[in-house]
Parts: structure tokens; C-alpha cells; sequence
């Protein structure tokens, strides 16, 4: 729930790899999140377990599956303690900048 | 950003925040309160069972609307509701938005879950940009007397 719990989950680019794929498709199952993945799913589990307890990921409970989603909560209130009132609009700005030059398009 | 496709489209938000459910209760149902960490936003309803239910831009267009489909103040609120602003979100109909507030060590988590039945909801995408906003916001106005940010 800390801050410190948000910056050591987000240290471990395998960890980065699964928010990727929640950003991507949110509400997947262990499985699913496995599911073409270079890493055990004993490992997989592993990782969801310190991303929950940084409250960046959540479980639901749906039928007998158990859906997994990101939450981006945490790393807002991060940007909020850094970002001032009033440049949002330009960070934007820049960020979509960044991403057209170097080729990977809008969100 | 959405949710596999035969399950709709679903996000879920938690925040821990240092309140007592009473007061996270005043906090999303009072219209002064919500103004200062919705971005002048706020609701209108009276947040019983049935009751219609509103969100106003500060200007006092209705943004959405729909119902209140289930208040158990200060553990959990559901509600209908629906874009009305635009034309191609409100065709898409109802969402479903609960808030389940749970004690938790000195703290409440809140958990905001909006799902629409259709894969790929451009409503609750949209949302989805305003929600962990508008929650950083209620969660330091709640533990400091003010909101984190103050849109212009």
C-alpha cells in the first residue's frame, strides 16, 4: 500500500511484462496471463502476489474464474506528488510527441 | 485497455484511504464535497434504492444519468448509469458502477467497479482516463483537508 511497495513492484521488468498485458487486456486469468509468457507459472504467481500487495493489481472473483486488473491508482498518486497543477496538459503533450517520432503511434 | 471479449468490458479501482466509512459515505453522496475532488463535478439523487441519480458538469449539464440500484450506506453503492452527452456513448446504454467500501487497518478500501455488458465500451474507457483522477483526488482530500489536483 506504501509507496516504497509501488517502486519495488514496478523494479522487475517481468512484473512491467504483466501490467503490459493487463494494460493491454484487462480482467485475465492466471492462465491467461501465463498464457505465451517465458516464465513458470509458479513464477507468474509469484509476481501477482507483490503486485497485489502494492494495490497495482486487484482480483475479482467472477463465477468460478478469478479475474486479475490493473490498478493505476497507486502510480497516479505517484505522478501527482511530481506533476503541478498545471502541466499535465503539456507532459501529454511532450509524451504523444515521443511516441510519434519514435514510431509507435497514439494509444 | 478493456477486458477480454466474453467478458465484457470491467475496470476495477482500490484506494486505501485513511477515513472511517462514514465519512467516505458523506464523501461520495454530498455535492459540495464531490465538487471539490470531481473537477466541479458532482451527483444528484437522493441514494436510496430506485432513486434516479445524476452526474452534473459544473455548469449544470447532465454528463450521465441513470439509477440507483442498490445503497447500503456505508458498505456499498450501485449504480445504473448511463452517457448522456454523447450521442455514440449513449447508445451504447447502461453501465453498472459499484462502490464497495470495506474497513480495513485504521483505513477503508474503496473499490470502484464499472462494467459494461458490451467488449469493447467506449463509455467505460472513457471513464476509465477519469477514475484514478478523481480517486487520488477524494483520497487526499480525505486525508488532508485537500484535493491533489484542481482542474482549470
Amino acid at each position: 500500500m506504501t509507496d516504497d511497495a509501488v517502486f519495488r513492484a514496478l523494479a522487475d521488468p517481468s512484473r512491467r511484462a504483466l501490467l503490459d498485458r493487463l494494460f493491454a487486456t484487462n480482467g485475465l486469468t492466471l492462465g491467461e496471463l501465463c498464457a505465451g509468457l517465458d516464465m513458470t507459472r509458479q513464477a507468474v504467481t509469484k509476481h501477482l502476489a507483490l503486485l497485489e500487495e502494492a494495490n497495482l493489481v486487484t482480483c475479482r472473483r467472477q463465477g468460478r474464474e478469478k479475474l486479475h486488473f490493473l490498478n493505476p491508482v497507486p502510480i497516479n498518486q505517484i505522478a501527482e506528488r511530481w506533476i503541478g497543477k498545471f502541466e499535465r496538459p503539456s507532459l501529454a503533450a511532450l509524451s504523444h510527441l515521443k511516441r510519434t517520432l519514435e514510431g509507435e503511434g497514439d494509444d | 485497455m478493456t477486458s477480454s471479449s466474453d467478458k465484457g468490458s470491467t475496470y476495477v479501482y482500490v484506494t486505501y484511504i485513511r477515513t472511517t466509512p462514514e465519512r467516505l459515505w458523506s464523501a461520495l453522496t454530498d455535492p459540495e464535497q464531490m465538487k471539490r475532488y470531481w473537477f466541479g463535478m458532482h451527483c444528484e439523487s437522493d441514494w436510496t434504492t430506485g432513486s434516479p441519480w445524476r452526474l452534473l458538469f459544473s455548469d449544470g449539464r447532465v454528463a450521465d444519468a441513470g439509477q440507483i440500484v442498490e445503497a447500503d450506506p456505508p458498505r456499498k453503492l450501485v449504480i445504473r448509469w448511463r452517457n448522456e452527452f454523447k450521442p455514440e456513448l449513449k447508445d451504447e446504454g447502461f453501465s453498472r458502477c459499484t462502490m464497495e467500501l470495506e474497513p480495513n487497518q485504521g483505513a477503508v478500501k474503496l473499490t470502484i467497479t464499472h462494467q459494461h455488458d458490451a467488449p469493447q465500451s467506449k463509455l467505460i474507457s472513457q471513464v476509465s482516463g477519469g477514475w484514478p483522477q478523481v480517486l487520488s483526488n477524494l483520497k487526499s482530500l480525505l486525508e488532508t483537508g485537500e484535493p491533489a489536483l484542481v482542474r482549470t
